[in-house]
C-alpha cells in the first residue's frame, strides 16, 4: 500500500438513534444523581488518572447521551477509583459510585 | 399544492443571465487540471452558438488561491479584481463571465463589500489608478460560465449528437450533480436556484436526457477547501469529505458525476484513486471508479466532440465505460496523443484501482 502521509479520519457523526434509552433509564434508576451533572468539568480537572491517560467522566456522560457508549467506556477505563472527583463535585454527585454504575450498566450486553 | 404560489416562490430563485456579449476570464487551476474545458466552452459558445465571448491575454489570476490561503490581504485581491473589471470596460463590455467558481465567489464578495463600504471602493479605485492607470468599473451582470451553458442548454440539446442515455438499457444515465460551494452557498441570490435548490447543473442534465441522483450528502463540500488541501498534514480533512460523499452516493449506483467548480472534479476524481489504494474501495461498476466531468466536457460529449480532444485522458478515473454507455465512438490508440498527434506518454497509474 502507498503511504500518502494522510488518510481518512474516523467519523465524528452523532447518531441519536444509537442512544439506548432502556439502559439510560436503568442507570438513572440506580444513580439518579447523574441528572444533576452540569458538565462543569471539575471531575476532570482534579483527576489524577486523567493526567496520564484519557479519563474524563464529563465526556463519558456526554458520549452516553450521544449514543457513543463504547467511547464512554474507553474514557472511564483508566479510572483508579481514588474518589478525588467526588470530593470536588459542586453538585455533590457520588461520582465514584456513578462510574461503577455506568460500567456495570453498559458492560451488560 | 398551489401551483401559482410555488411558481412565484421559484421565480425568486432565478438569476438574470444576459444572452450575449461577454468578457471572459479563465481559471488558473482549470487550465492545468482540465486543459480542454475552457477551450471547449469558447468553441461551443463562439462557433456553435455564435455568441460574442471576448477574452484578452492581459487578464491575470483573481488572487483567490492566495486570498483563501491567507497569504495576501483583501485590499490587494480587490485591486487585482478591479483591474479585471477595468479591462472589461476598456474592451467595451458590461457582462462579465468567469470560468472559475473561486473567482466567481470572490467577485461576488468584492462587489458586495464595495456596496456595503463605499469608502473602500473609492480607495480601491484610487489604488487602481495609481498602480495600473485604468478607469474603475463594475460589471452590469456577473455570471459564471456554467450559468451560460445552463442558459444555452436547450440550444445545445437541439444540436446534440448523443444523449445522457444508457444505450444498453435505454434508460437515462444516473448522474450526480455537484455544485461548487462558492457558487451559491456564500451568496445564494447569485446562483440559479440559490443555495437550497441549485438548478444550474440539474437543468443541463435534464435537458440532455439524464436522471438526477438525490443522495444524503448531495450538498456536502467535495473537500477541497484550500487550507484543507494546500497543507499536506491537513489533507485528511479533504480526503474524508470526499470519502463521506462517495459512501453516501454508493447505494444509488451513479454512472457519472458532473461539477461546475475547478476543485470539485479534481478532488472527486483523484481522491477515488487514494481511497482505492488505502481502503480498497471503488464506487463504479466492475471495480472501476465513477467518472467525473466538468459541465463543458459533458456539453462537448453531448455535441459529439472527440473525447480525447476534450482532455478526458487527463482524468484519473477511466471515462471509457461511460463513453461506451453513451455510444460515443473513440480510438483507444489516440488516448495519449496530444495536439497534432504528439505523444503525451502513458501515465504510470492508468486506472482508479491499480491491482498491485
Amino acid at each position: 500500500m502507498i503511504e500518502f502521509g494522510f488518510g481518512i479520519s474516523p467519523s465524528s457523526r452523532i447518531n441519536l438513534d444509537d442512544f439506548d434509552k432502556e439502559k439510560w433509564n436503568k442507570l438513572v434508576q440506580i444513580e439518579p444523581e447523574i441528572l444533576q451533572c452540569i458538565s462543569c468539568g471539575s471531575c476532570c480537572a482534579s483527576c489524577s488518572g486523567g493526567v496520564f491517560q484519557n479519563v474524563s467522566l464529563r465526556s463519558a456522560i456526554l458520549n452516553i447521551r450521544n449514543g457513543k457508549t463504547d467511547s464512554a467506556m474507553e474514557l472511564l477505563k483508566g479510572c483508579m477509583l481514588c474518589g478525588k472527583c467526588t470530593m470536588v463535585c459542586p453538585r455533590n454527585i457520588n461520582t465514584r459510585n456513578l462510574i461503577l454504575s455506568i460500567y456495570k450498566t453498559y458492560s451488560e450486553k | 399544492m398551489i401551483y401559482e404560489g410555488k411558481k412565484r416562490i421559484w421565480s425568486d430563485y432565478q438569476k438574470e443571465i444576459p444572452d450575449d456579449h461577454y468578457f471572459y476570464v479563465r481559471s488558473c487551476i482549470r487550465q492545468s487540471f482540465f486543459p480542454a474545458s475552457e477551450a471547449t466552452f469558447l468553441d461551443i459558445t463562439r462557433n456553435k452558438l455564435n455568441k460574442d465571448i471576448f477574452e484578452t491575454e492581459h487578464h491575470t489570476t483573481c488572487g483567490g488561491i492566495a486570498y483563501h490561503s491567507d497569504t495576501i490581504p483583501q485590499e490587494t485581491v480587490m485591486t487585482i479584481i478591479a483591474r479585471q473589471f477595468a479591462l472589461m470596460k476598456k474592451y467595451g463590455y458590461e457582462n462579465y463571465v468567469s470560468s472559475c467558481i473561486t473567482s466567481f465567489g470572490l467577485y461576488c464578495e468584492t462587489l458586495e463589500t464595495w456596496r456595503e463600504f463605499p469608502e473602500l471602493e473609492a480607495k480601491i479605485a484610487d489604488n487602481l489608478k495609481k498602480t495600473c492607470n485604468l478607469e474603475f468599473a463594475k460589471p452590469k451582470f456577473l455570471v459564471h460560465a456554467s450559468d451560460l451553458i445552463y442558459k444555452y442548454r436547450d440550444l445545445i440539446a437541439s444540436q446534440a449528437k448523443y444523449k445522457l442515455i444508457n444505450k444498453y438499457s435505454g434508460k437515462p444515465l444516473r448522474v450526480i450533480e455537484h455544485i461548487g460551494c462558492h457558487y451559491s452557498k456564500m451568496f445564494p441570490s447569485k446562483g440559479v436556484g440559490g443555495a437550497e435548490y441549485p438548478y444550474v447543473l440539474v437543468g443541463m442534465i435534464e435537458a440532455w436526457g439524464g436522471e438526477i441522483v438525490d443522495y444524503p450528502e448531495r450538498r456536502h463540500c467535495c473537500g477541497f477547501g484550500f487550507r484543507q488541501y494546500l497543507i499536506q498534514s491537513n489533507r485528511s480533512y479533504s480526503l474524508t469529505n470526499t470519502y463521506k460523499k462517495f459512501e453516501s452516493m454508493k447505494p444509488f449506483k451513479p454512472d457519472m458525476i458532473i461539477t461546475n467548480c475547478p476543485g470539485c472534479p479534481y478532488f472527486l476524481d483523484r481522491w477515488q484513486y487514494v481511497i482505492a489504494e488505502t481502503q480498497g474501495k471503488t464506487y463504479g461498476e466492475n471495480g472501476k471508479g465513477v467518472p467525473v466531468f466538468t459541465y463543458e466536457e459533458v456539453a462537448g460529449l453531448v455535441m459529439g466532440y472527440n473525447p480525447w480532444d476534450l482532455g478526458l485522458q487527463t482524468h484519473q478515473v477511466e471515462v471509457e465505460p461511460l463513453l461506451d454507455k453513451m455510444g460515443i465512438p473513440y480510438d483507444p490508440k489516440e488516448k495519449y496523443l496530444g495536439k497534432n498527434g504528439k505523444d503525451l506518454g502513458k501515465p504510470e497509474i492508468v486506472e482508479c484501482f491499480n491491482n498491485r
